[in-house]
């Protein structure tokens, strides 16, 4: 779907109900991976919102991206649960697998890792979000088995 | 009659491969000659056997975990389906001392019923609640919840019946039921199990709020991170609205209660519930000041009801069974039970319902079986991120909220993360005030800017510059953020901190003496 088809579904969908500039960001994003920045005046005249208002919303969540992440997003959980069962190690493992930072995507384009703050899998930790997958008990032989799916389908 | 098998369909046991294991069976048992009737419940909450297979026996459900695809083979080979014996069998699942010993009561249902279906709800004691409820004035229902002691299980333990009984006496017609599911501390997952486990119990307890304040609208605040919980409570909410336990006219009232989800996006800041009520209206998460509290002025300026799942979802087994059922568990002012979930390094994480009045030790130790890797546990963290880190010394301490608050600890949501003697508590103070700065709303300074500074400060004692004055310092910043915070973010995040300094100096790299030094 076009960037502006997107927006306009989601306009549609969302922009009458109350409290309704989640939903439709939400929307935007789950159908193509991220909000334009270009889309920002569009839904803001929508919401009889001001742009600052809409580009402050998306700024404030951290879920919201602004430009396309790669084919999958790879969260990593970085709270207490998952460091007290190595998560920093499992973050080290991650980085120097994919060549990345957290927040940044991998050069052939398959996963781009993120930091998450609990996934609610705390006694099967160190835990990992592969896009809506949940995944347990992750040690480096696991992580590079999930890679390995993501970097399959090219 | 087909061989009936139970097989999780939790996030949790299918983040460690419960659906390949329920495939698997399934194929064994074709290429068999065996079909089976595969069942997907909610997780029995046992997660360190996950993925959990059950069968049905005379009996009862007899317990395999955890299973593999390529143990499944030998699971045929061993009579499984007859309850036989295997090197993965625990007997009957109800009988395993982790099960048996807890007093299960908000969890009543959860593993045992398929989450989806509304006839097995029924069947198993479900809107017994909200019939009653119905038939009560509002008043003497909230009388009811009062009588009963409930507090909010999110963290704050405020009593629920008082809440509504402020929400029930302000002027209508336009009011709110909203629960919050941002389940953001870590070492907690009691909401997301009874919300893929038993959703219609949630459903069920927000119907009764809405019943007795005079709402007609609720929503679920559902955190992002949570796509399972979110297909099934939607796929719920469909259910019980078609089949009208949802929507107008409940049971003959005359009552209407229409229920939506709507996703939060990573903000840990919205589990606070101010925070929350402007992300729910479409806004940045800032905090608001308060008073008016969200029971006279909440969701779009009306008066609302707002509580954790796990509150919601104890509402109806008290309007089932009466107030002075779910009284008679607990002790001091803490009354009924609290679904505890063990985690981090501990070799049986998982939950475990009990009345308050238990003791750490009893969890870590009886229930969790000591720490996954062996060592001893050094210490815990109760009550999320911004709860204190625990030492051992402190393991008798019973779980009640006065008592854990007099001793400088907290209850919160019930989630319990264990560290052993490898885990560097001083990276953990630090990562506290890093979250803190991470996630802070902005709006008050003491939480905006103290915690980067407190994060500053930390790094300096650490290595050893001018450690003396900046411990000082750190305890003073600690101070103004307790005391000027507009909300628990600011105002806790020192609390783990402070429990370093004091129980684990060393990690600091300080003497007892030097890490208690104020100004």
């Amino acid at each position: 779907m076009a960037p502006d088809d997107a927006v306009a579904v989601a306009i549609g969908l969302h922009a009458q109900r109350p409290g309704g500039l989640l939903p439709l960001l939400h929307e935007v994003q789950d159908r193509l991976g991220y909000v334009p920045p270009e889309a920002v005046a569009t839904i803001a005249k929508a919401m009889s919102l001001s742009a600052a208002e809409v580009h402050g919303v998306i700024r404030f969540y951290h879920h919201f991206r602004q430009a396309p992440a790669g084919r999958h997003v790879v969260r990593i959980c970085l709270a207490e649960a998952c460091q007290a069962m190595g998560a920093q190690r499992l973050l080290q493992h991650a980085r120097e697998r994919l060549g990345v930072e957290l927040h940044e995507t991998s050069a052939d384009g398959a996963v781009t890792l993120e930091p998450v703050y609990c996934l609610g899998n705390c006694a099967c930790s160190p835990a990992v979000l592969v896009d809506n997958d949940l995944v347990g008990r992750v040690d480096a032989g696991r992580f590079d088995e999930v890679l390995a799916l993501c970097r399959e389908d090219a | 009659m087909k061989p009936r098998v139970y097989v999780a369909r939790d996030a949790c046991a299918l983040s460690v491969g419960a659906e390949a294991v329920a495939q698997a069976i399934v194929r064994e048992g074709t290429q068999r000659g065996t079909p089976i009737q595969l069942v997907r419940t909610g997780s029995r909450g046992m997660l360190w056997l996950e993925p959990l297979v059950e069968v049905q026996t005379a009996e009862g459900r007899v317990a395999y975990g955890p299973v593999r695809p390529q143990d499944v083979a030998s699971l045929f080979e061993a009579q499984f389906l007859q309850g036989g014996r295997h090197a993965l069998g625990h007997g009957l699942t109800e009988r395993i001392p982790y099960f048996a010993r807890q007093q299960r009561r908000t969890f009543a249902r959860v593993g045992r019923t398929d989450p989806l279906s509304l006839d097995e709800y029924v069947q198993n004691g479900g809107y017994m609640g909200l019939r009653n409820a119905l038939q009560m004035a509002p008043a003497a229902a909230v009388q009811t919840l009062v009588d009963s002691g409930l507090r909010g299980r999110g963290g704050a333990a405020f009593p629920t019946g008082i809440k509504w009984r402020t929400v029930l006496g302000e002027a209508g017609p336009h009011k709110f039921v909203v629960c919050n599911a941002d389940e953001g501390d870590s070492g907690t997952f009691s909401d997301r199990m009874i919300m893929e486990g038993d959703p219609f119990v949630l459903i069920e307890g927000m119907s009764i709020a809405a019943v007795t304040v005079g709402a007609q609208q609720g929503y679920v605040y559902l955190r992002s991170e949570y796509p399972h919980a979110e297909a099934v409570l939607n796929q719920a909410i469909a259910v019980a609205h078609k089949a009208g336990y949802l929507g107008d006219d409940l049971f003959g009232s005359g009552k209407s209660f229409a229920l939506e989800v709507r996703r939060g996006a990573g903000a840990y800041i919205c589990g606070e519930e101010t925070s929350l009520l402007e992300s729910l209206e479409g806004k940045r998460g800032m905090v608001r000041f308060r008073p008016p509290l969200p029971a006279v002025q909440g969701l779009f300026g009306k008066p609302t009801v707002l509580n954790n799942v796990i509150t919601f979802a104890s509402v109806p087994t008290i309007f089932a069974d009466g107030a002075q059922a779910y009284r008679d568990f607990g002790m001091g002012r803490s009354r009924g039970t609290l679904p505890f979930q063990l985690a981090g390094n501990i070799r049986r994480g998982g939950l475990v319902e009990l009345a308050f009045g238990l003791t750490l030790r009893e969890l870590l130790y009886e229930f969790g079986g000591g720490s996954a890797s062996g060592r001893p546990i050094r210490a815990v963290q109760m009550g999320g991120p911004l709860g204190a880190y625990i030492p051992e010394s402190q393991f008798d301490l019973p779980l009640d909220y006065e008592a854990c608050a007099a001793a400088g600890a907290m209850i919160g949501h019930g989630g319990i993360v264990a560290f052993d003697d490898q885990a560097d508590l001083g990276d953990m103070a630090r990562y506290a005030m890093e979250f803190c700065a991470l996630e802070s709303c902005g709006k008050c300074t003491p939480c905006r800017i103290g915690s980067t500074r407190a994060v500053e400060v930390i790094d300096k004692i650490r290595t050893g510059q001018d450690a003396p004055a900046n411990v000082v310092l750190l305890r003073d910043l600690c101070d103004t953020m307790i005391a000027g915070s507009l909300c628990a973010l600011g105002g806790m995040a020192p609390f783990p901190v402070l429990s370093v300094l004091q129980h684990f100096p060393q990690d600091f790299g300080l003497t007892p003496e030097s890490a208690v030094k104020t100004a």
